[in-house]
């Protein structure tokens, strides 16, 4: 039973970074339908940065860790990511947003390849040591059950930022024009919403999102590589999948569960399946809930 | 319509020709041809492979090359995908005309390239592909590294005979053949001398989360973790056990070795005990002198990968200055024109790199046997607070 | 007649393809054969990927998948059931081992489509992208089933596989891709593929039976994917990271860069994208960057892929092909 809860208390922890790069990928297909290849890489790109702005702030080191500069660098991290979100979006998804769906896919794709090589070339490809801008700590939950400060506070600012953008989504103004954009986008076009402006703030907002999740996995398991954004991106999208894309809530609950589910895989079946079986939950899910799990079955108009 | 593909076929071969035949020709050098992952999984290891055989072969160039001739070594990358590798191989032969071929870390990619080079007669060394299988493709292909069957052997003997474990548990990277190779031979020895594996379980290269499999091996109580893959994940992995009250000792072979393991485990590894092929305060002034060079100019220290792939080109340029000795006009018909005579000049290379004997590397004294696996001791050393400590030498 | 020219064009093809393999050989460097070679491979693979993907309208991102079933089931055929079935000494009879490479691709093909049928199953439920992340999930199922297969040597790779693929294997493997699929195409039921495109309720209320199609169309993909995993892994050393999700993507984008839907499109797509990294080998670090600024590139330039639906032809000024309906209808 202790092995139990061991399990579910890291899976949590690993399920929240799911669900926080997930968020960005069901933002933007919300409002686009645009599979956001790139939005792994992003989370890379929030991990470097992060990386820099530590070592450029000086605190490299156990000593000279604080939270407030913990909190000074994940914000400038999601900051530097927002603004590249949003360069993205200019200048490679723009020009594409008229044309076919899977041209659009390909362009993200060419994004996600040029972000990982460009990685490869600037950061270079040996992996680095993500500085320990807080103190880890080992906490005991209860007898046998062992987690760090690190993954505590993962759970802890997934769940804020969480909350910070239903409440966004749901209480403000530009929340509700970006949902009339997801919703219909000619239509809010045509209700005086400024559509590109709002697509433009999906993208910050999705990014930002992503380099938190880059932040605090460079936090809880310190090191980086230009390639660690693939197989999380990957994961992250089925995870969205899984809740239902387009659907805020259930990309928290599909990255949750995806995380839980991994956990329990290795645990109770076999380690060397943990990448296989998460897809093959998702398409039992898939197969009973074809929106997955809280997504709108739209029924087609003839 | 069947007619597109025959249309465009020659149309691309065309295009290849021009991009390709356009190159320069240096009569005053010898083309050596290197294909590594530059890109892709494993862009690290070829990165740092390339380090040590461009810093080898600058050095060797600035003292005047070999008999006048400067060594100009072609690099390829293969996207780390085995197909890719054999293309490149492809390439430097046919197209570079290379003497001689080094590379790859994988074995897989080795794999993929030795038939071309056994085939083309050009010899081939690997640095560090230590699958039995790379060699056995022909009399061409040659290795600088320890294989697996020796290496997990010798770390099999240590925990059972030097540190007396009996139960121990295996966690292996399932994608990478190092690893698995490793696992496998280390397995298979530490049941044939009475000893137990309680708990085998696997990662996958670049995982970041290793806490679900460490879970279920701290359940089984092992006396100690052998980890036989690279220092990109050992730390993490370390450092993940540690978090979760698991604190026995770690095994590792030489895919540890790298200033990176200690930076990211910290304290973690402390206890724990690695295959090395040399120890960085080793006084041996050609280990200084390389781990000083290197880190001069890359700004980092070699990992073991690096330290191999130095090896592998000075065993061959060590050749290369014994065929000069021996035979002058050998050593000028080598990178000729294709003739009956460079063919026996490469021939004579491929014999002077296999009569190899206790060349002075900076991974040992290297000696190739008659399967041309490289035969010298295994290091042992110990990790205490945050340093190495030499435990003892293996010999083969 | 007809049948009588058909026999006749296709004896006429292998010698073709024969005397040209026979001539490459001698005349080509090694270098660029094997990228011929491998050209002619991706260009079965995406042949098969646009049946699925661009005339069909489906979207599968996981042929890589089925490339690594035909591959490892091919190859495990030929290492441990020829042997048995031929004698061991079947390799000193020249017609013996191609008698028993032309079962090992059919077995490739044929354990692909069955993969191809399963993968299939669930476009019943699924569409658009949901679908998509099923043949996402299959993909890296079947990477991670095989590297878990020792008799196939897992992570190691699959060793001792004898090369038996030439350029006249893959080019008439290629070519009978083509063939086949261009006939479909022609035929009633590549008109019902092509309504499934275009509109599947309206097709479903002019009564074809749209799953069914959408399941032929997974099998047949499936089937030559297998064959050219089969041709590649008798070329090549067989290892799971030639089938990496990236593989699938690649495949994916020959074809939308031919143009979805154009035969001629994705022979284009696959031969400019195996050669486009050769012919960048000069900029090394900075290759697989250059590549990627292209693919946005043209991309922004030519969303429709470079011949869009359109097919390329030496025959447009004959009058028979005046009578044939266009493939872009």
């Amino acid at each position: 039973m202790q092995e139990f809860f061991q399990q579910l208390a890291n899976g949590v922890a690993w399920g929240s970074i799911y669900a926080l790069i997930a968020l960005g990928y069901t933002m933007v297909y919300g409002t686009l339908r645009l599979i956001n290849f790139a939005h792994g890489d992003v989370y890379m790109v929030g991990a470097f940065a992060a990386y820099f702005l530590a070592r450029a702030l000086g605190v490299g080191t156990v000593a000279s860790a604080s939270p407030l500069m913990a909190a000074l660098v994940l914000l400038g991290s999601m900051a530097i990511c927002a603004g590249l979100g949003v360069l993205i979006e200019f200048f490679a998804y723009r020009p594409v947003r008229k044309s076919s769906r899977i041209t659009a896919l390909i362009t993200a794709i060419g994004v996600s390849l040029l972000l990982e090589n460009a990685g490869i070339l600037i950061f270079g490809p040996d992996p680095k040591f993500f500085p320990q801008v807080i103190a880890p700590r080992t906490i005991r939950l209860a007898e046998g059950v062992l987690v760090t400060n690190h993954q505590i506070m993962v759970v802890v600012v997934s769940v804020i930022l969480m909350i910070a953008l239903t409440l966004f989504i749901q209480r403000t103004r530009t929340g509700k024009a970006m949902r009339a954009v997801a919703f219909h986008r000619d239509a809010a076009s045509l209700m005086g919403i400024p559509v590109d402006r709002i697509i433009t703030i999906t993208f910050a907002i999705g990014s930002a999102l992503a380099a938190a999740a880059g932040f605090l996995v460079g936090l809880t398991n310190p090191k980086i590589e230009p390639l660690m954004g693939i197989m999380p991106g990957i994961k992250a999208f089925v995870a969205a999948v899984l809740g239902g894309i387009g659907s805020i809530p259930g990309a928290m609950i599909g990255g949750l569960l995806m995380g839980i589910s991994e956990y329990m895989v290795v645990g109770y079946i076999s380690s060397t399946y943990r990448d296989a079986i998460a897809f093959v939950i998702l398409i039992v899910v898939l197969l009973i809930r074809p929106a997955g799990l809280l997504g709108r079955n739209v029924t087609e108009k003839v | 319509m069947i007619r597109m593909p025959r249309v465009v076929l020659p149309l691309l071969t065309l295009a290849l020709f021009a991009a390709l035949t356009g190159c320069a020709k240096h009569e005053a050098e010898i083309k050596v041809g290197e294909f590594g992952s530059l890109t892709g999984s494993t862009a690290t290891f070829g990165t740092s492979s390339k380090n040590g055989i461009e810093l080898f072969v600058d050095n060797l160039n600035v003292q005047g090359g070999i008999g006048g001739k400067k060594i100009h070594v072609l690099v390829e990358d293969d996207q780390s995908k085995p197909e890719e590798a054999a293309t490149a191989v492809n390439k430097l032969i046919a197209q570079d005309g290379v003497v001689s071929v080094l590379g790859e870390v994988a074995s897989s990619r080795s794999l993929a390239a030795a038939p071309i080079c056994q085939n083309a007669g050009v010899p081939m060394i690997s640095p560090s592909s230590t699958n039995p299988k790379v060699t056995e493709i022909g009399d061409n292909i040659f290795r600088v590294c320890y294989t697996d069957p020796f290496q997990g052997m010798v770390i099999a003997k240590f925990a059972k005979n030097t540190l007396h474990y009996t139960k121990g548990a295996v966690f292996r990277d399932n994608k990478n053949d190092y690893s698995v190779g490793l696992a496998n031979y280390f397995t298979e020895s530490f049941h044939a001398m009475g000893g137990l594996i309680v708990s085998d379980e696997a990662y996958s290269e670049g995982d970041q989360d290793f806490k679900a499999q460490l879970t279920v091996i701290k359940s089984k109580k092992p006396e100690f973790i052998f980890v036989p893959g690279y220092y990109t994940e050992v730390g993490l992995i370390a450092r993940q056990a540690r978090e979760l009250g698991l604190n026995v000792p770690m095994l590792g072979g030489d895919g540890w070795v790298s200033e990176r393991l200690l930076e990211i485990a910290q304290d973690a590894l402390n206890g724990s005990y690695f295959v090395n092929h040399y120890y960085e305060n080793d006084p041996n002034p050609a280990v200084q002198n390389f781990v000083q060079s290197y880190r001069k100019r890359y700004n980092s220290t070699p990992d073991g990968l690096a330290a191999l792939a130095y090896d592998a080109a000075g065993v061959l340029t060590h050749a290369m200055q014994q065929l000069l000795a021996q035979d002058s006009k050998a050593f000028e018909t080598l990178s000729g024109p294709p003739t009956a005579d460079q063919k026996a000049a490469r021939g004579k290379l491929r014999d002077l790199i296999a009569a190899t004997r206790d060349y002075p590397g900076v991974t040992g004294r290297i000696s190739l046997d008659e399967h041309r696996n490289a035969v010298k001791p295994a290091v042992f050393l110990g990790i205490e607070n945050h340093a190495y400590k030499f435990v003892a030498t293996v010999e083969p | 007649m007809i049948a009588a020219r058909r026999v006749l064009g296709t004896l006429a093809a292998i010698a073709i393809v024969w005397a040209l393999d026979w001539a490459a050989s001698r005349t080509l460097n090694p270098y660029i054969y094997r990228v011929v070679v491998l050209c002619s491979i991706n260009v079965i693979l995406a042949l098969s990927l646009n049946l699925v993907n661009g005339i069909t309208g489906q979207f599968s991102i996981g042929h890589a998948g089925f490339m690594a079933v035909g591959a490892y089931a091919s190859a495990a055929y030929t290492v441990y059931a020829v042997p048995l079935m031929f004698g061991s000494g079947y390799a000193q009879n020249g017609w013996l081992t191609a008698a028993a490479f032309l079962l090992a691709i059919l077995v490739g093909g044929l354990v692909s489509a069955v993969a191809g049928f399963l993968v299939g199953l669930p476009s019943m439920r699924l569409r658009g992208d949901y679908l998509a992340i099923v043949t996402l999930g299959f993909g890296e199922i079947i990477r991670v089933a095989i590297l878990n297969i020792d008799a196939v040597g897992g992570a190691r790779g699959f060793a001792g596989i004898p090369p038996r693929t030439n350029l006249a294997w893959v080019l008439a493997g290629a070519w009978l891709t083509f063939a086949v699929i261009r006939n479909l195409m022609r035929s009633y039921h590549g008109r019902a593929l092509l309504a499934i495109r275009e509109d599947e309720i309206a097709a479903e209320a002019l009564g074809v039976p749209t799953t069914r199609y959408k399941v032929m169309a997974f099998v047949i993909g499936a089937f030559f994917a297998g064959v050219a995993g089969a041709l590649f892994s008798h070329y090549t050393y067989l290892h799971t990271n030639s089938f990496t999700f990236m593989k699938s993507i690649e495949v994916v984008i020959m074809v939308v860069l031919g143009g979805m839907g154009s035969l001629t499109g994705s022979i284009l797509g696959a031969v400019l994208l195996t050669a486009l990294p050769e012919l960048l080998r000069f900029a090394s670090a900075e290759r697989l960057i250059i590549y990627s600024l292209l693919l946005i590139v043209l991309m922004i330039a030519r969303p429709q892929g470079i011949l869009g639906r359109r097919e390329l032809s030496f025959r447009r000024r004959r009058a028979e092909s005046a009578s044939r309906p266009t493939l872009a209808a």
